[in-house]
Order: C-alpha cells, then structure tokens, then sequence
C-alpha cells in the first residue's frame, strides 16, 4: 500500500515523503544515541557505583556528568588501528552491522498513539529479527581481528545470542496471544482496555503473564551480554572476548551499541509488558492539552523503560556470571521448557475465558 | 504459638530464588545507604598521628655521628658535616670542639618509611610527621635539604596517650 | 602419541611436568599464556597451557618475574633492616611476615617478649589476617564477575587498615616487630575502635555470604571445581586455608607452641571435607570470623606491663640455627635463620613462603580442566606473588 507523496506526518509535520524520513531518521538517532547515553549515565555510572558504596565520576561537569562526553572525545581522539593480518573491511564493517541492528529497533516502538517512525503491522516480529541482526556483526568482528582470544569470544558470544534468542521471542508470543496482535501499538491498547477480573484500566500485562516477563527479563540479559550472561566479554577470563581489538571509535561504536541496545530492548519489554505509552487518564478529556498528553506518555514511556532497565542492571551488578555450558544449559533446558509452557497455559486460559 | 515449619522440599526449592534475594537485597541497600567516598582533595580525611608521612629535623639536637645514614636500609640520607672549635664554657677551660652539620638530605624518592632513622637517633633529631602530601613533578625535588626538613618539625604532633595498661615511654637523651 | 584418550594423555603430561621434562605432543591443541600480565593472575605469575578445545592437558606455571633476592639481601643487612624488609613479601599480610622472623631471632637470643607484647603480637597479626582475607573474598567475586564484592571489601578493609595504621604508622607496612618485643604501645582509645572495627568485619563477611555463598551462580561455578583431595595436598607441601579445605586439621596456631597469645583464647580451627573451590572460600570466610572473634577476646584480656623486654641497643645475636614457622593467612610460613655470632645481620637466612609450595600443585591441577575454571581454581588458591618469587 504506497501512500501519496504529501500525505506523509510525523511529530505533526506534515511533508514530502524524504522530509518526514529525514525527520524520523534524526529522531531515531537521537533517542538512541540519548537513550544510550542517560543509561551509561545513570546506571553504569551512578547506579553501579552506589551499589559499590561509592560515588561514581564526581569531577568532569556537576557530579559526573560531562564525563561521558569525555569520553566521548577521549574515543574519538584515539588512534585507527588495524591489526596486521586483519580483513580489513569486515573488521571495519563488524561494528557498522551491530549498531545498524539496533537502530532499526526503535523504528517500531511508540511513544504516543501517533508518535512512532513506522506503525508496522508485524512490529514486534520485525523488531526481534532484527535485533537478532547484530550476531553476525559479532561473529564478523570476532573472526576478523586474526586473533585466536576474538575467535573464541566471538563464538562464545554467537552461541549465547542464539541461544538465547528462543526464549525471548517464545516469551513474546505469550504477550502476541493475550493481546491478539503483533503490532506493539495495538498492543498497548488491549493492555488500556484490558481488565483484571472485572477491574480495568491500569494495562499491564505483567499481571497475567509474569512467567513472560521473567523469561523476557533474563533472555534480555543475555542478549545484551551482562551478568551472568556477559562471559563473551568476562574481562578476567583468559578471552577477553570478541572486542578485544577494536580500539577508539569503532569500540565507541560496539559500546554504544550495547546501551543502545538495552535501551531498545527495555523499551520492548516496557510496551509489551508495562503498558508502554497508555497510563490511566488517558482516556480522560484533556480539552486544550491534548500536546501535554501526548508528552506525559512519552514521560510515562520512559519511566517504564528505566524500570525495566534498573532490574536488568540491579541484576548485573549482584551476581557472578555463569561458565558458558551452564548458560547454554539454562537457556536449553529450563527456559525455553518454560516459555513453551507459558504459551500452553496463556493459549488455555485465552479459550476458557473467552468462552 | 511457634510457626509451622516448612515441608522441606518446599524450603529447598526456595533456597535458589532466595538465595538471590538476599544478594539483590543487599546491593540494593547498599546503594539507599550511600556511598562512603571522602572526595579528595576537596574534602580531607584525619590522618592518624604515628602515621609515617615525613621525616622531620630538629637541627640544634643533631650531632653528626651519623647513625641515621649508617642503618639506613636504601642509604637515602646524605650527611656532611665539620668539626668547629667554640669558645670554653667558662674561664680558663679549653676550647671545645664541636660538629656542626652542614648537609643533611633525605632522598624522598628512595626512602622506604621504615623509621629505622627517627629510631635510631640518640639525640632525638628526627621525628615522624603524618603530613604526606609532598609529591613533586621533578623527581630531582624529592630530595629535602636540612631547611625544608627543618620546616616539617612545625607538623610534627605530640605523641599520642597510650592505652590503658601501658608502661609510660621512657624519653630519650638531649 | 596423538590426543584421543584425555586422560592418558593428562597422566603422561603430568609425570612429564613433575619430573620437569619439556614433552612434546602432537596435538592440534593451542598454547595459551596467562600472564605475566594478567587480571587473574595476582601479579607477575606466568603459566603456560596448553589446550585441546576448551580443556586443559598441560598447565606449567612461571614464576619468577617478580624475584627480589630476599635471601641474599637477609644476609647483607642487619636484623632491624631485614624486619622493615620482610614487611614487603606477602604485602597484604603485612605484621605476619615479621613475626616468625623476629620469634627466631628472639629463641637464638633466648628472650622471651613479655606477656602484654605476645597479645598484641597477636592481635596485629589476626588483624593482618582479616586484612589479607578479607581482600580475597572480594576478589574471588571479581574474577567470577561479581563486581560489587570487592568494593565493600576495600571498604571495610579500611577500617582494619587505619587501626594498623594508629598504633604503628603504616597501613600496609607496619615494620612494628622488634626483638623483645614491639616498638610502641597502643594508642588511646585503640581497643574500643578496635572492637568497633571487628563488628564491621563481621557485617562484611554477612554481606559476603549473602552475595556469594548463597548465591546460586556462584555454587555451581566453585562447586566441585579443583578438587584436591586430602593425600594429594599433603605431598605438594599444600598449607594453610587451602589445606584445611581439603580435610587436613592443622593449623600452627593451634599446633605449635610459640609464644603468642592464640592459647589464651578460644576459637576453633575451621575445615571443610570437599576440598573444591567452593570450600577453600567457605574456609577463609569462616577464619576471617573467627579472626574477629580471637582479636575481641584478646582486647578484652590484655595484661597490662612493658611492651619490649630488656635487650641490649646493638644486637648481637648468638652462634646458632633455628626455624620458626607460623600460621600466616596465606599458609605456613618460615624463617630459618643461621646466625654466626657477628653483629649485625643474620648469616643466611631462608624464607620458606606458602605460595610457592601452594602453585606446585597447579600442574597437576589444571589437568582436564575446562578454561573458564582455570580462572576459578587460580583465584580459589590465593597466592600472592611477592610470596612466590620474594
């Protein structure tokens, strides 16, 4: 279905179709990269450090938070290196390929019921195949560096991301049958209407489907490689993982792209399972104000992100991580069982209460 | 009314998912407790008194025996020194003799703060100061003439009380 | 001979690395180096292994790269100088390296300390213990990728550090031991800061067991990881908690009759049967507890009287040979010192340290054993460099 050239909006500006692309475009990228950034901010550097009894970066800008443009501008300053016997272009291209992938996430989670870059149909299928994109951009970059500690971490880290895969989109599949539909907008509005034995208005499918959650919460840890699932990347292992020589702005690249990611997939999990932008009131006549609506709920989008994000980070900060055959038995043998579980259960309840 | 007890399968599959409770629980009240940083330099913590920070000189109690540089373990002390005649005490007497210092350097960036100097000293010319904030650029700085190890005595504390039970320090001789 | 049976192949390579032969074996496997410069690896230590997939079949550790000559230096200066230097081999456990030293030279000189100098001898060298332990505890979360440990073990570690540091200078090296006795007395106010500090430690050790202990991920990682069993670690000369992990009940505070303060308190020897990664970490804990407990009970019975005993201001130490050897938080630890009754230092003196004799079993260990618990078993042994190479 092509639509005419002028009939293009976004964020209410009306335009031709590359106007409203260019704008779109701008906005993924700076959601994502803004996105990436709070999160280093908040809880990698603050989060993390309070945990640890300390206080974190201090010096660079008011309590430390100039310091990521630092070091920012530390990458970027920072000498191209290319290891001698290394395939020059997919060395180059490995990093490209991971952070394209979770770019394109974002193109299908909303923040209002007219503020998102692409209402797709399949939103959330497309949103989990791409985001399984950037295992070949690591397995790209593990076996380009020429280097046997890449080559280990790289298939360590491939085989964790497949692995883990499964259960993440089995957990999805319990959130697709409760709603009735793929679309991640339509999915937050049966969660507006959906009700709790007779009580509604709340929209949260956490309630019904806590095992989804769970399952997406842990399968989300691992897809982003934190602990107990960041053995790819163990620092005091003896493989020091598939970044091991990318320095400068392609490491930039590899580590924005992890945040990124996370920003991403917590966005997921706070649309599939908190409600996303809904909160109830929404409904209400807001008259005049209709704007400041629709900038409470991208507010409340990004509360439940942070939600979402602090369990995963809480989690990374407790626990020591796991040896790669107990990860891979994890995901084999426990989760993926349970998800399909998830879905029997969700599939039985569905007829019954319906009929 | 003592709590019924828990069937025992029960307790040990709860002991995985508590098991991780308990350690969310305790970063999580780790994290509302606070950090306990002390932002140096902009805030400064009390430095003990007995720490060993530098050695100070008292120059009137030296007498150029040397001992110091002798058991000194890195040999970081450079004495020089000359032998003056002064005039009697009293009328009639001989003319005494005596040593006059006229270099005493300790090399900052060999000393090893093992005290073995400030313990030796018959005299009681080297005392410890806890003052350590001395770092210098140039490592040719890290070496303290007599006057600037004469200015450190200004830091030098009083010795601590001791504890109860404890024989009172003997002093030592002037 | 090519790699189809694993164990065969392990056994050979083992007899070859006890008998120190270089053997070569036609394997596809990769040689991998860890170290010198390595996180896991608590200094300079090298060790080369060689792989088949993600096992070990060869494991030689190097050590060496951090030897400062402390014998010979022992031989060139005089007993109050090689005290200040032995301060510097395990530098974690700081007062513990001095101790056994200067109990030989006492013997040879036949002083005794009096009785309020042997409690805080003791004192100090539990608190070194906590010091050391406590560290460990920390660090073996890190090398299992447990962030957050470590930091509260430098945390409350500080507490321990700045009481070191008030009744005797220094925080990492005291230098406080002195034939006869100590240098100083306590400070004011120490025995209450003191047991101020010991209730801190005790939360830390709380804290570490729910981190850790308790915590699923890190059963499985230790748990019949490294095994030595009990005879295996009595011929390596394997000492200390690492012993006592394995079953072995000996510890020299309790066994050797040296003139220190541990039999006027009562404490317990902790050991545990599995002898795996998990139970050597499940004995440090239980030691830096108890440790707490040995320093509240010596507080609070702390004779009063003379902190140094009546010794001669240039020390000569008599004609003769002695070993002293000591609990200390890494193992047993030793100082035979040969005297030839000239003044100043000691004639020969050699340090027998428990790291080195703790790695010698690394070869035999590290067999069959799959990469990532390489790791695991190297953090769980503890060693320090400055104690394996001196």
């Amino acid at each position: 279905m092509t639509l005419p050239l002028a009939a293009h909006t976004f964020l209410g500006i009306r335009g031709a179709y590359w106007n409203v692309t260019a704008l779109k475009v701008a906005a993924v990228l700076g959601i994502a990269l803004g996105g990436a950034g709070a999160f280093v901010y908040l809880f990698l550097f603050k989060m993390m450090s309070h945990m640890q009894s300390r206080l974190g970066p201090m010096e660079a800008g008011p309590h430390g938070s100039m310091q990521l443009m630092a070091e920012v501008l530390k990458f970027l300053q920072k000498e191209d290196v290319f290891p001698e016997r290394a395939d020059r272009w997919v060395f180059a291209a490995a990093p490209a390929v991971v952070l394209m992938s979770t770019f394109m996430i974002y193109v299908v989670i909303p923040a209002g019921p007219r503020l998102v870059v692409a209402n797709l149909d399949t939103g959330i299928l497309f949103a989990l195949a791409v985001s399984s994109l950037s295992v070949i951009g690591v397995l790209m970059a593990g076996w380009s560096s020429a280097n046997k500690y890449s080559l280990i971490g790289g298939l360590r880290a491939a085989g964790q991301l497949i692995a883990y895969e499964l259960p993440l989109v089995l957990a999805v599949v319990g959130v697709v049958m409760q709603a009735g539909s793929l679309s991640l907008q339509r999915i937050v509005y049966s969660q507006a209407h959906f009700k709790l034995f007779g009580v509604g208005g709340f929209g949260l499918f956490a309630i019904p489907q806590f095992v989804g959650l769970f399952l997406f919460l842990v399968a989300a840890q691992a897809e982003l490689g934190q602990t107990p699932f960041d053995m790819p990347v163990a620092e005091s292992e003896v493989v020091t993982g598939y970044m091991t020589e990318y320095t400068g702005l392609r490491f930039l690249i590899f580590f924005i792209g992890e945040f990124a990611t996370g920003f991403a997939l917590a966005g997921i999990g706070a649309t599939l399972f908190l409600g996303g932008w809904y909160f109830p009131g929404y409904g209400l006549h807001w008259g005049n104000l209709a704007w400041a609506r629709e900038l409470v709920g991208l507010g409340v989008l990004v509360a439940k992100v942070m939600v979402i994000a602090f369990l995963i980070f809480w989690v990374r900060f407790t626990f020591p991580r796991f040896r790669e055959d107990q990860l891979q038995a994890f995901a084999w043998k426990y989760l993926i069982p349970l998800s399909l579980v998830n879905i029997l259960v969700t599939g039985v309840a569905k007829v019954a209460v319906h009929a | 009314m003592p709590r019924p007890e828990m069937p025992e399968s029960v307790e040990r599959a709860l002991e995985v998912p508590m098991g991780f409770a308990k350690g969310l629980k305790t970063t999580f009240m780790t994290m509302v407790r606070g950090a306990v940083t002390v932002q140096y330099p902009h805030e400064r913590e009390d430095v003990t008194p007995r720490a060993r920070g530098v050695i100070a000189l008292k120059e009137e109690n030296c007498t150029v025996c040397m001992l110091c540089a002798r058991q000194c373990p890195d040999w970081c002390i450079y004495i020089e020194g000359h032998k003056d005649k002064e005039p009697p005490r009293r009328e009639g007497g001989k003319p005494r003799t005596v040593s006059k210092l006229d270099r005493f350097d300790i090399d900052y960036s060999l000393c090893m703060y093992c005290g073995i100097c400030v313990e030796v000293c018959p005299f009681d010319a080297l005392h410890w100061s806890p003052e350590f904030e001395y770092s210098e650029p140039n490592i040719a700085d890290m070496l303290h003439d007599k006057h600037r190890l004469g200015l450190w005595e200004d830091t030098v504390p009083e010795a601590p009380a001791l504890e109860a039970g404890a024989e009172a320090p003997k002093g030592k001789k002037k | 001979m090519t790699v189809t049976d694993y164990q065969k192949t392990a056994y050979v390579a083992s007899q070859a690395a006890d008998a120190r032969i270089s053997f070569d074996i036609e394997a596809e496997g990769m040689t991998l180096n860890i170290g010198p410069q390595h996180p896991a690896t608590h200094g300079t230590l090298r060790i080369i292994v060689r792989l088949d997939g993600e096992q070990v079949i060869w494991a030689d550790p190097v050590p060496g790269y951090m030897h400062r000559g402390y014998e010979k230096l022992c031989e060139v200066r005089d007993y109050a100088q090689v005290t200040t230097l032995i301060n510097r081999i395990d530098w974690l456990g700081s007062f513990a390296n001095e101790v056994p030293f200067i109990l030989a030279a006492e013997q040879l000189m036949g002083i005794e300390a009096p009785p309020r100098a042997q409690y805080i001898r003791t004192i100090l060298f539990e608190m070194a213990r906590i010091a050391n332990i406590s560290l460990f505890l920390g660090d073996m979360g890190v090398q299992l990728g447990a962030l957050t440990p470590v930091f509260f073990a430098f945390r409350d570690r500080e507490h321990v550090l700045n009481l070191i540091e008030s009744a005797t200078g220094g925080r990492f090296h005291p230098n406080f031991d002195r034939i006869g006795g100590l240098k100083d007395d306590l400070p004011k106010g120490w025995i209450d800061e003191c047991k101020q500090a010991m209730r801190r430690i005790r939360s830390f050790c709380d804290e570490m067991d729910d981190l850790l202990v308790g915590n699923a991920v890190f059963q499985q990682r230790t748990r019949g990881i490294g095994v030595i069993p009990r005879d295996i670690a009595l011929e390596y000369g394997v000492s200390g908690p690492n012993a006592r992990a394995s079953g072995i009940d000996w510890d020299l505070r309790r066994d050797e009759d040296l003139p220190l303060a541990w039999k006027h308190c009562d404490w317990k020897v902790w050991t545990h049967p599995d002898g795996d990664s998990f139970a050597r970490y499940w004995v440090r804990l239980q030691e830096t507890r108890e440790a707490t407990r040995i320093i509240e009970q010596l507080c609070d019975g702390l004779p009063a009287g003379p902190i140094r005993a009546k010794v001669p201001a240039r020390i000569r130490v008599p004609r003769g040979e002695v070993f002293v050897h000591t609990e200390n938080p890494l193992g047993e630890m030793g100082y035979y010192v040969v005297s030839d009754g000239s003044p100043g230092g000691p004639f020969r003196c050699k340090i027998r340290t428990p790291s080195f004799s703790n790695i010698s079993i690394v070869p035999w260990l590290l067999q069959g054993v799959y990469v990532p618990d390489v790791i695991t078993i190297l953090a769980s042994l503890y060693f320090i460099l400055g104690d394996i190479d001196r």
